[in-house]
């Protein structure tokens, strides 16, 4: 086998690939081999490396070089300087906010220096579609030492002993609820995969699918060995069609090399395993609504007990984990239960994967401790707010999640502490609010996404956040009335105590938790018609700050309802009522003379 | 030809023979830094890193590669540098391609340095 001088990876997850990394990867491809260094130099595709804000990206090894914001005319420059002349090509280094000074080493970079990363601890580092690479970095010894050293219920204890909670939500306890299902005694048994992934702003799942495929299926094995199973479903959106075939390619590696099949590592252990795609309905991700749909029918969730653990999918006790729980599972038995333990809280082990979105400078998947706080993860990782502006709220958890204000900023960001503070750990997805941002709008945008992704089956879910939402849309137009709040709360309640499925159950706490923490906004919207971060359009008044303004005239002329009035040298002023707020005004005027009030 | 591997040991035994899909990708191995500046690549740098990158595959050994600009003592062009983690940095002047060869087989694989070219040695 050749050895390469230098390897550059090319961050190819769907972020990177939808700013161009492809035609990054044909660019080094052509000057390599027009420079004859392509027996030196090897290109390898990654997964998602997470700091999608900055794609595309490239890091150059031995040195551990990280380029970002690529352009297909800088790939010649890095070739001939730093591939031919080992010169840093300064420009295209990373270059952290309100700073001059240029990285060089991804290792040096604020973003992942408070990282610790467990679930992704390949992602971005290996090839995901070579099996040996994932090998040569002691991918499926766990799977080995677990099939050859240990009994299931052995692996079960070392399971619980980790305290590894599952990452897809609930947060139940990972070795127990595999307990459930190795007590539940069948002929047959099942170990699915929930990369269903629904929420908003979450994509941890589809980037360990894409940079990591492996890592699920060793997880996945080392369950179905611990609780009795020997097939296997990965359920995954079709939207996600790049994770899906690298997972396929996986798959089909891992048959060949023996880690699925027949006889795994010749132990006499056998497990199949098959990918089923979704067509992407929210509440597919709802365990019973998932096992409903691999058997072909509807999604929809059924009544719980019986637990999936003892009637899953065809009738059978089934397992379900999500992908990020899966790709804990081969660290734990490589590194032991208590090393695991070790980090986080002590009710939170471990690691979390956050998809940081919204008004926040560096977005993308950080992977953190667990108890580390939100102030943390928004200023030293995520960089702080975009166009410095004042940090207001952090939605945690998706739609099934909250809104934490400001003076929460220092929780530490735990299963527990979470769901105290009116937010829930969820997915992990992490939406930052500026101070442009109007909490009532949000609570709207969040439930029009449950309204719309309510599967019907029961009232208070399909009926119940159609009366919220209407409430909500009326507030947010102007019409809100008296008592609207009070009915808020109530619906929500209702909700939240009737639903059949978590999804319905949870639907409400967007609303809920801006009540809680910016009741205030509510009440302004309804009872002074005032939209206070000037951004619901109907209630948002334009004014003319009177002291920038130059009296030019300019805004009267554009203003389509003529509703300024102002002629030349007199301050000009907005009729409110004829006012559209249209906005054209402020686009014009050059004295940044109009704000919304 | 199947490739299943049908044992915990046959797996340690792929992952040892594959091991330098990813070495130059892990920090902890063996260094060598090749001077590029101007002096360097006219004195020949070039073709020394290309014997070098041959004669590390023929030992099949766990070397990382890198370039470094002039360093200031250009009329010692070729210069290269061999760092052994924990061991400190020494530097080789006047590296032709027999030399290149000479610290590959001696420096790097057996840890003897070859005493006659050392210009220099930067301790820990």
């Amino acid at each position: 086998m050749e050895l390469y001088r230098g390897h550059i990876l090319i961050c190819s997850g769907t972020g990177c690939i939808s700013s161009g990394a492809n035609s990054i990867k044909a660019a080094f491809e052509k000057q390599l081999a027009e420079k004859d260094l392509s027996g030196e130099f090897k290109l390898i595709e990654t997964g998602c490396h997470g700091f999608c804000e900055m794609g595309p990206i490239a890091i150059v090894y031995p040195e551990g070089t990280f380029y970002c914001r690529l352009e297909n005319e800088d790939v010649e420059t890095i070739v001939e300087e730093h591939l031919i002349k080992g010169r840093l090509v300064k420009e295209k280094l990373y270059n952290p906010p309100h700073s001059e000074d240029k990285i060089p080493s991804y290792k040096e970079i604020d973003f992942y220096k408070k990282q610790h990363r467990i679930a992704l601890r390949n992602c971005g580092y290996v090839n995901p579609e070579d099996i040996d690479e994932y090998i040569v970095k002691g991918g499926y010894e766990a799977l080995g030492k677990v099939l050859s050293e240990m009994s299931p219920s052995q692996a079960i204890e070392e399971m619980k002993k980790s305290g590894l909670r599952g990452r897809g939500g609930g947060g139940f306890p990972t070795g127990l609820k595999w307990e459930f299902a190795s007590k539940t005694e069948s002929d047959k048994k099942y170990m699915i995969c929930n990369a269903d992934e629904g929420d908003p702003g979450a994509f941890m799942d589809r980037s360990i699918l894409e940079g990591d495929p492996h890592s699920i299926i060793e997880g996945m094995v080392i369950g179905g060995y611990a609780t009795g199973a020997d097939e296997g479903y990965v359920y995954i959106r079709a939207e996600y069609p790049l994770a899906i075939n690298r997972l396929k390619t996986a798959l089909a590696q891992a048959k060949e090399y023996g880690m699925l099949g027949e006889n795994i590592l010749g132990t006499g252990f056998n497990f199949e395993l098959h990918i089923k795609e979704g067509a992407g309905a929210f509440v597919c991700g709802e365990e019973t609504a998932l096992m409903h749909s691999i058997e072909g029918k509807r999604g929809m969730p059924r009544p719980r007990p019986p637990f999936p653990a003892v009637k899953g999918l065809w009738g059978k006790p089934s397992n379900i984990n999500n992908v990020e729980t899966f790709a804990n599972v081969p660290v734990i038995f490589e590194k032991g239960a208590d090393w695991f333990a070790s980090l986080g809280t002590e009710k939170s082990k471990g690691t979390k994967v956050f998809a940081l979105t919204g008004k926040i400078n560096n977005t993308g998947l950080a992977e953190v401790p667990m108890g580390i706080s939100v102030r943390e993860i928004i200023y030293d990782i995520g960089g702080g707010i975009t166009n410095d502006k004042k940090f207001k709220a952090v939605q945690i958890g998706g739609p099934s999640g909250g809104c934490l204000p400001e003076d929460l900023i220092d929780l530490p960001v735990d299963y527990d502490s979470l769901i105290e503070a009116g937010a829930m750990m969820g997915s992990g997805g992490l939406v930052v609010m500026d101070e442009e941002t109007c909490m009532v709008d949000l609570a709207r945008f969040f439930l029009n996404f449950t309204q719309d992704e309510s599967c019907g089956k029961c009232t208070p879910c399909r009926e119940g956040t159609k009366r919220m939402l209407e409430i909500l849309e009326r507030i947010v137009d102007g019409k809100g009335q008296d008592g609207d709040i009070e009915l808020l709360e109530e619906l929500g309640e209702t909700i939240k105590t009737t639903s059949l499925c978590g999804l319905g159950q949870t639907a409400p706490n967007p609303v809920l938790s801006t009540l809680k923490y910016f009741r205030d906004e509510y009440e302004a919207h309804i009872h002074d018609g005032r939209c206070p971060a000037g951004a619901c359009s109907a209630l948002a008044k334009y004014v003319i700050d009177q002291e920038k303004c130059k009296k030019c005239t300019l805004c009267t002329k554009v203003c389509p309802v003529s509703a300024i009035e102002g002629k030349p040298k007199e301050v000009h002023k907005i009729d409110p009522n004829v006012c559209t707020a249209c906005g054209v005004c402020v686009d014009t005027c050059k004295f940044d003379a109009i704000k919304k009030g | 030809m199947s490739k299943k591997i049908k044992s915990l040991e046959d797996l340690r035994k792929l992952r040892q023979e594959k091991e330098k899909l990813t070495s130059p990708r892990e920090g902890d191995n063996i260094q060598v830094i090749i001077g590029m500046g101007t002096c360097g690549i006219a004195a020949g740098a070039r073709d020394v890193m290309l014997t070098l990158l041959d004669e590390i595959n023929r030992h099949n050994l766990k070397v990382n590669v890198t370039q470094t600009g002039c360093i200031g003592m250009c009329e010692k062009e070729p210069l290269l540098d061999v760092v052994v983690p924990g061991e400190g940095r020494i530097t080789y002047g006047k590296v032709t391609q027999d030399v290149v060869k000479q610290i590959v087989s001696q420096h790097l694989a057996n840890g003897q340095i070859v005493k006659q070219n050392v210009v220099g040695k930067i301790e820990e």
